[in-house]
């Protein structure tokens, strides 16, 4: 496999870290250099020797081994509304590095669509090359800020790290927590995961503790015919606060991808974890050539009266899979999901969430907002549970999907099953057509067509929106724009 | 300024302007009048460039340029404002940042540098004053569960923020109890200028009680079929259309 993960930390809020300027978030990387790369293909000699080069111990590789047995008798699902070539998962190679890579000379020779891209979301010309991999002598540079950063929260006793460092310094926390929350039997994509994951994020908050700035990763991939399979791991012990962001915000132009990650979260008594996503993977070209399959498996644990909240923009990869969801064992716990996906061309997103009502007085919200747009299909898929001893739980579930032409389909698939009667459960849902009228008065105040519709847009995903943390909003906002450019029709 | 000649215009095969034309020199207040379903606000949509309309004849010059060959943007960055008959509601995008979007879409293509927002809010508030509008109105969504009246007034808020050359206003007075007619008068009688235009279209004389017009014409049949002076407008008033529509000049129509 050839993947990369890139990690770093950013608090544009936190006092603390007025010195790292925003220029310095975006070098704020590390990259794991390294020039092996294992035969494609996947079978027990290929775990033992990632497991290897990881240097991990032995109780990591016999859980990997286990997974990829488990792995080996489960079917890849086709139950979601989405249609697509099955990869081949014996084509792929699952551990690589990127040194081998030939960097390109300049950023001539990078594709123009790229570029104009990375223009638009005001990427620097530093920042383009990077992501463009044009050449990467900076990065090293940037450990010193990665790990500054690291200091100042290890002074909370916030440990922030990637999952293999922590595998190696805090084995008995990752012992502890790995695979709780998402059983490695899950699901087909959940075992695969658990079977070759190389990297990903760990993060450990402890009692009482309210982390004082965002922690954000970015992950990405760098080459066609790679898969990605991290795995994230965050942990908020009793009555702490973190809030985490996740961005895979640079476009990539390459073939088909595998994108199968599993995010676990555990907040603990009175804990409250904000994870936030704004996904903008590939999507394939106009006609549905390349993109990535974005398969991820997310879910949040919440003990009493903690409360556990996923806001995700989706504007990218060509297949999404995913499903954040609540499991609200605790009595009083609270679940929240808040969504936009959007979809254009021949992108296609089967995307939505589960609240598990466990506990008594549990609530959860809903908050999704479809807008499809080309030929593409947009489906919501929610399931709302509540268990019998989930007395007066509680949920509201609002889906609103926004059409940008007659050829998109927009799809809701809520299932709602209760199994206490003092339950209430409210769902609603809408569907409209991007007004033209509308359009027209924006034009004729002088707006201009891709102005007009980003202003539509992002007012009907307002709600969404206003959930991220500050910088991401802006991020989103133009993100919204950008994937929607000439869309009406 | 403004020179309408001949022209023909139709939406889905129905041919609704049939040889229509009309002169408007600057500064100039023109009414025009006319029964339900003439064609009004198809003229107003035309001049404004909605692409629904297809001209098939004829040709509209605004200031010496073929408008015909602007789309809706240059025309509003041209200086054209169309007040709506029914102004539509944009959840989620605060009436401020959507005219500061607007107002700086516009400067930009004119090439002139955006307004700062110290500028932009203290012109905000002299324009809201003009036409009594309430601040809360400003803050909410474009439109969004205003009243009739607050939809109307807040298009008289946005033509004073955007200062065109020529405003169309398309039954400003419809929906408008009389002190908010009086209001939003007030507002574009401010705004008369030596240099600004305003073809101002109402099913009912009332409104030009108000607003004087230096001339004023009948809509019928999709072609001008009388023109006059102001009093035109009360005569119309007392007698209705028919005596018009029903000359020979609207018989060809
Ligand atoms: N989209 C449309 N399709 C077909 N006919 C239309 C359409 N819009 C308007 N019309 C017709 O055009 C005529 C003129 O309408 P309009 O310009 O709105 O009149 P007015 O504003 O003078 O009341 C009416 O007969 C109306 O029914
Ligand atoms: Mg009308």
């Amino acid at each position: 496999m050839k993947s990369e993960t890139n990690r770093m930390s950013a608090a544009e809020e936190n006092p603390l870290l007025d010195e790292f300027t925003r220029k310095e978030y975006e070098f704020g990387f590390t990259t794991d250099i390294e020039a092996d790369k294992v035969p494609p293909g996947l079978n027990e000699d290929v775990i033992r020797l990632i497991s290897a080069k990881k240097n991990e111990p032995q109780w990591m590789l016999d859980w990997r081994l286990e997974a990829f047995r488990i792995w080996l008798g489960m079917e890849e699902p086709d139950w979601a509304h989405v249609q697509y070539e099955k990869p081949d998962y014996q084509a792929i190679s699952y551990y690589s590095a990127p040194k081998s890579k030939v960097p390109l000379g300049s950023l001539d020779e990078v594709d123009p669509e790229l570029r104009a891209t990375m223009d638009k979301l005001g990427i620097s010309m530093e920042e383009q090359k990077r992501l463009s991999g044009v050449a990467v002598d900076f990065v090293m540079d940037s450990v010193s800020v990665a790990t500054s950063f690291k200091d100042k929260l290890a002074e909370l006793g916030i440990i922030f790290c990637s999952m293999s460092e922590a595998i190696q310094e805090h084995p008995e926390l990752v012992r502890q927590h790995l695979g709780t929350v998402v059983p490695v039997k899950d699901n087909f994509f959940s075992a695969l995961n658990s079977a070759v994951f190389t990297d990903g994020s760990f993060c450990y908050i402890p009692k009482g503790t309210k982390c004082p700035m965002e922690l954000s990763t970015y992950f990405r991939i760098n080459e066609a015919g790679t898969g990605q399979f991290e795995r994230t791991l965050l942990v908020a012990e009793e009555g702490s606060y973190v809030s985490y962001l996740e961005g895979c915000t640079a476009p990539q132009r390459d073939e088909n991808q595998l994108h199968a990650a599993v995010v676990e979260l555990k907040a603990m008594d009175s804990a409250e974890i904000k994870y936030s996503t704004v996904q903008n993977w590939y999507p394939g070209d106009a006609q549905g050539k390349g993109g990535v399959f974005n398969f991820v498996t997310k879910r949040g644990i919440c003990e009493t009266r903690a409360k556990i909240s996923w806001t995700q923009v989706e504007t990218g990869s060509a297949v999404t899979w995913k499903y954040p969801s609540c499991i609200l064992k605790g009595d009083g716990s609270v679940g929240e999901f808040y969504s936009v996906a959007v979809t254009n061309n021949a992108q296609q997103a089967d995307t939505g969430t589960k609240m598990i009502h466990l506990g008594a007085n549990t609530h959860s919200t809903i908050i999704s907002k479809g807008i499809s747009a080309g030929n593409s299909q947009n489906s919501y898929r929610g399931l709302v549970q509540i268990g019998p001893r989930a007395r007066n739980a509680r949920n509201f579930s609002q889906c609103d999907s926004l059409l940008m032409t007659d050829t998109s389909g927009a799809h809701t698939f809520p299932y709602i099953e209760t199994k206490n009667p003092t339950a209430k459960v409210e769902h609603e849902a809408t569907t409209s057509r991007i007004g033209e009228d509308q359009i027209f008065y924006c034009l004729q105040r002088g707006l201009t067509e891709e102005q007009a519709i980003g202003l539509i847009v992002n007012g009907y995903a307002k709600e969404v929106l206003n959930k991220l943390p500050m910088e991401f909003a802006v991020e989103a906002r133009k993100l919204l724009t950008i994937s929607l450019e000439g869309s009406v029709g | 300024m403004l020179k309408i000649e001949n022209l023909h215009a139709r939406i889905d095969d129905t041919e609704i302007l049939k040889g229509l034309s009309l002169e408007m020199g600057a500064g100039e207040v023109h009414a025009i009048m006319g029964p339900n379903g003439s064609g009004k606000s198809t003229l107003a949509s035309i001049l404004a460039g909605r692409e629904e309309y297809e001209v098939t004849e004829g040709s509209i010059t605004f200031d010496g340029v073929d408008l015909l060959e602007l789309d809706a943007t240059e025309r509003a960055v041209a200086g054209i404002f169309l007040a709506f008959q029914y102004p539509v509601e944009i959840p989620g995008v605060s009436n401020i940042n959507f005219l500061r979007s607007a107002l700086n879409s516009i400067r930009e293509q004119r090439e002139e540098a955006p307004l700062s927002g110290k500028d932009f809010l203290a012109k905000v508030k002299e324009c809201a004053q003009l036409v009594e509008l309430d601040g809360k109105l400003r803050d909410r969504s474009v439109n969004e569960g205003f009243s009739g009246g607050e939809k109307k007034r807040n298009e008289i808020f946005q033509m004073a923020m955007l200062e065109p050359k020529l405003a169309v206003l398309d039954e400003t007075d419809s929906g408008l109890d009389i002190d908010a007619l009086r209001i939003v008068s007030h507002g574009v009688n401010s705004m008369r200028n030596g240099g600004r235009s305003f073809l101002v279209i109402t099913h009912y004389q009332r409104l030009l009680d108000h607003i004087v017009p230096d001339h004023v014409h009948v809509l019928a049949g999709g072609r001008i079929v009388h023109s006059g002076g102001k009093e035109l407008a009360l005569e119309l008033e007392e007698k209705g259309y028919d005596w018009i529509v029903d000359t020979p000049a609207a018989q060809q129509a």
